[in-house]
């Protein structure tokens, strides 16, 4: 009876040791974002979105080609795509457009369609507006010489 | 009433002379004033969204806009871009808009749904209404003859500049800038009815 009570003792010191062990670990671990995860997110900042430039070069071979233009206000709903409204192939030579690319035609069983697959829809999920925000980490990516 | 109105009116200016003149002059600019009055408060964002066929669908949409909010605070309300200010298509218009007061009653738009199965038709009038004035309205704030294209974006610039040479006017262009659009037909997907490529891109008038 002494001993269970004298093992529930030490192993309820134990734990409490632990806890207070990983405590400052966790404190250590800093996340980019400034505050802890289960706070309130900080206000994302005042950036603007850059105004309109040249296409901009890809920083890898896969990357899907950046905005090169402001977007705000841009519908994008079940009516009416503001991007395929200048991309598309039926409009780009008026608008002065970058057309959308062939492989956005396929549907997901890589049927051929007459325009872009309906799962293509929301441009804006992969090809991202610029704004002026400062990196938040230092990067040092380099592509493979071959493909630079 | 108007004939005992004249005979009185005719005498009393016969007895009074100047003293009439005065009280009609008066009653006149009370009448007017009061007219004026009424016409402009129906002109006031209020009036606009004291229905919620307009708070809860246009007005939302208008929210999110340029028009509503922006860095200088200078706003167009609904009457800014939906009446015109001339006195003649101003009278025109607000007679033309007694029939959304049937409407009104008919609860033709009084459901979002409703609105939505509506939407077509309804931006169509309004298109069409625009293009017929050359967009007088935007006109009223925004004049080609005024644009510095050195400062404007490097699209904007072509377009405007291409725009003006094809004698196009800012509709043609600018639809959908303040509310959602209706369907519009861009070939992707199923099939529905929605606005056809050439009244969403009117062709230029000289070509």
């Amino acid at each position: 009876m002494n001993r269970k009570t004298r093992n529930l003792v030490l192993a309820l010191i134990a734990s409490l040791g632990l806890g207070a062990a990983g405590a400052p670990l966790a404190q250590t671990v800093s996340s980019v974002r400034g505050v802890d995860v289960s706070a309130p997110e900080p206000a994302p900042g005042n950036f603007r979105q850059l105004p309109d430039s040249p296409p901009i070069p890809r920083d890898y071979v896969q990357q899907p080609p950046l905005v090169p233009h402001k977007v705000e206000g841009y519908e994008v709903t079940v009516n009416f795509n503001k991007c395929m409204d200048c991309h598309s192939w039926t409009r780009y030579l008026e608008a002065g457009a970058t057309k959308v690319s062939l492989t956005h035609f396929k549907d997901r069983d890589g049927g051929e369609l007459s325009n872009i697959s309906p799962r293509r829809y929301f441009c804006l999920q992969c090809h991202v507006p610029q704004t002026d925000a400062r990196p938040l980490v230092e990067n040092t990516f380099r592509p493979a010489t071959g493909v630079r | 009433m108007s004939d005992d109105n004249k005979k009185s009116l005719w005498q009393k200016l016969r007895a009074l002379g100047l003293g009439t003149i005065a009280v009609a002059f008066t009653a006149g600019i009370i009448f007017w004033g009061g007219f004026n009055t009424v016409m402009e408060w129906t002109n006031t964002e209020q009036f606009c969204i004291s229905c919620h066929e307009m708070r809860d669908n246009v007005y939302e949409e208008y929210r999110n806009t340029i028009h509503y909010q922006n860095r200088t605070g200078v706003r167009a309300i609904c009457s800014d871009c939906h009446v015109p200010r001339e006195w003649v298509p101003k009278m025109i218009r607000k007679i033309q808009a007694t029939r959304e007061l049937y409407g009104k009653v008919m609860g033709t738009i009084d459901t979002p749904e409703k609105f939505e199965a509506h939407r077509l038709r309804l931006a169509e009038n309004e298109w069409r209404r625009m293009r017929a004035n050359n967009s007088q309205e935007c006109r009223n704030c925004h004049s080609f003859e005024y644009f510095d294209y050195s400062v404007q974006g490097r699209r904007s610039n072509q377009a405007h500049q291409s725009g003006l040479a094809e004698g196009k006017t800012c509709i043609d262009c600018h639809k959908g800038i303040a509310h959602s659009l209706p369907p519009i037909e861009q070939d992707i997907g199923l099939e529905r009815p929605a606005v056809t490529p050439d009244v969403f891109h009117p062709p230029s008038t000289q070509q």
